[in-house]
């Protein structure tokens, strides 16, 4: 029963994770139709540069934190406006063999710069930050990541409900040519969900690297781990990711925990192919609302 | 005459794909405050025309080729939407393109875009003057509203946007009578109020020939005659070809919204 408890906390927390990485594919998706290849390495981007920047820079780990979403959210932007501003309106597999390329780039250079080890950060989190209940004992990491990840979906939930940013892009999304017509700057709109994307997915890896180390392979990895999430979600539901990567986060660990740990790995894309074969517009997919 | 005119099309043409030409050589002016209407069958240019105006054919991979359009003496011809927007020029699309996954309120909220970080509340409490049908609706996603509330919802949003000139692209589209009647006597109001300049695109004449000061008729891409609305309202041709005997009004609205089904399932 412990050992149960113990793997639904460590799922949960990491399915989120897996959600909130998710997300921001999905809001590139949405926006502008784009697959992004390159969101694995998006993700380990921002978990080197939080490592360089607390064991090299020594900066503190709330400054590092912030420093490195910052700074990735930049670096989304200008992703945006280096390549893929200067597809729009091509034809969308190029803008998508565009990402897979810069995937490979990334890769490389991070690999050139960091190489293939596993490194782990130094134990910086309290011990009281862990949680006792009874005998379930759930460590920091994971009390950490949970929250992080709690906040960050409040915030965006927010932004996208009330904001007037958030309103535009939903909008673009919705009917590109109607908000167009009103003025929205889709463009602007695209480097905007790129850089949301690349902080996001910063933050994601930043996490998850706390909790399972960080490796160039490993977190640029999980970009291929956002396809069943997002697939189990609905492609377009931005809801659904959250709700997709925790159903794979659970799977994952339990299978880990239960059945094999060889098998931890595959089980996401297995579930990816179920669902494909009797629900290819995915659990969450948005309703298509057809009036006559 | 140059001095209130607001929108001069000077002889444009039109080319989709670099290929297809759709409009051959347009010219008409519209005079700051007025509403002039374009009258003309399906497939005229009627839309092309008002998106060479707004800049949307960019998305449709068309360009203006050849001739100019001057918008307050400044040429705007393929210009993007994000600079003819800034300009005060706001197409009202036809089939009316809500944000379906957006509450009627959140809709309105898009069309401050140009005028983004001003306030806005009071904007919207203006359109739900205008429509106060949406007032009880605002916290409805716009696919779940009627064709009439949508015409309004779509209207209501390009207002937010403070317009120096509407596009408006044939609002009686797929409407039942009793609903055009009202929306029409909105759009004269809107005119008559704000004195927003409004360039109204119909199929259906007897209703825009009520409202609009000046008239221009499409065929082909080509402008084929022009006058007051009284003048066209008492020509022989347009009485038979356009405003019909009555009782064709039902079967030209039948087609409207055929036309309309077709395009819903195509995006
Ligand atoms: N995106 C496009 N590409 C190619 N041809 C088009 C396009 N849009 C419209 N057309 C053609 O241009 C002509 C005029 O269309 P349109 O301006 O929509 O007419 P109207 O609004 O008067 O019905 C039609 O023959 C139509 O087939
Ligand atoms: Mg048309």
């Amino acid at each position: 029963m412990v050992f149960f408890f113990q793997l639904l906390v460590n799922g949960i927390s990491i399915g989120f994770l897996y959600g909130l990485a998710a997300m921001g594919f999905v809001m590139i998706f949405k926006s502008s139709s784009v697959l992004n290849f390159a969101h694995g390495e998006l993700l380990a981007f921002g978990a080197f540069i939080f490592l360089t920047l607390v064991t090299w820079a020594h900066l503190p780990i709330i400054a590092a934190f912030v420093v490195a979403l910052a700074g990735s959210f930049v670096f989304g932007f200008v992703i945006e406006r280096l390549f893929l501003r200067p597809l729009i309106g091509e034809p969308l597999i190029y803008v998508i063999m565009l990402t897979v390329g810069i995937a490979a780039i990334f890769k490389g250079a991070m690999l050139l710069l960091w190489g293939g080890n596993l490194y782990i950060y130094p134990d910086f989190l309290p011990l009281a930050i862990g949680i006792k209940w009874g005998v379930v004992n759930i460590a920091p990491v994971y009390v950490v990541s949970t929250t992080v990840g709690l906040v960050f979906l409040v915030l965006f939930g927010l932004f996208f409900k009330f904001s007037s940013q958030g309103i535009y892009m939903r909008s673009v999304a919705d009917n590109q040519q109607a908000a167009l017509s009103l003025g929205v700057h889709v463009r602007r709109v695209f480097a905007l969900s790129w850089a949301i994307a690349a902080m996001v997915a910063a933050m994601s890896g930043i996490v998850l690297g706390i909790i399972n180390g960080i490796n160039v392979h490993d977190l640029s990895s999980i970009g291929l781990k956002v396809f069943p999430v997002v697939i189990l979600g609905g492609l377009d539901s931005i809801g659904g990711a959250i709700i997709g990567g925790l159903i794979i986060g659970l799977l994952e660990t339990f299978t880990g925990g239960y059945i094999s740990p060889s098998l931890r790995d595959v089980v996401p894309y297995m579930v990816l192919v179920g669902i494909l074969l009797v629900r290819p517009y995915g659990l969450f997919g948005l309703v298509e609302i057809e009036r006559v | 005459m140059s001095d209130n005119i607001l929108l001069q099309l000077n002889n444009i043409s039109v080319v989709y794909s670099d290929v297809i030409q759709v409009l051959k050589g347009v010219s008409l002016s519209v005079p700051k405050g007025q509403i002039v209407s374009i009258l003309g069958s399906n497939g005229a240019g009627k839309t092309t025309t008002l998106k060479a105006v707004s800049g949307l054919l960019k998305t449709e991979n068309g360009s203006v080729t050849d001739g100019s359009i001057q918008f307050n003496g400044m040429n705007i011809e393929n210009l993007p939407p994000e600079s003819i927007t800034r300009l005060g020029i706001f197409q009202v699309l036809e089939g009316r393109q809500p944000f379906k996954y957006l509450t009627i309120e959140e809709n309105l909220r898009v069309g401050t875009a140009t005028r983004w970080g001003k306030p806005y509340k009071k904007d919207i409490e203006r359109i739900y003057n205008y429509f106060p049908a949406l007032v009880q609706r605002r916290k409805t996603l716009a696919g779940y509203c009627s064709g009439g509330e949508l015409q309004m919802l779509v209207m209501g949003r390009a207002l937010m946007a403070h317009p120096a000139l509407l596009l408006l692209d044939e609002p009686s589209l797929g409407l039942a009578p009793l609903v055009v009647i009202e929306i029409f006597k909105i759009i004269k109001r809107i005119n008559e109020d704000q004195g927003t300049t409004i360039m109204l695109v119909e199929q259906n004449a007897n209703m825009a020939l009520q409202i609009a000061h000046y008239g221009y008729v499409m065929e082909n891409g080509k402008v084929v005659m022009e006058g007051t609305a009284p003048e066209l309202k008492d020509n022989p041709d347009i009485k038979e070809f356009y405003l019909g005997v009555g009782a064709t009004g039902n079967v030209r609205s039948y087609r409207d919204v055929k036309s309309y089904k077709r395009r819903k399932r195509w995006l």
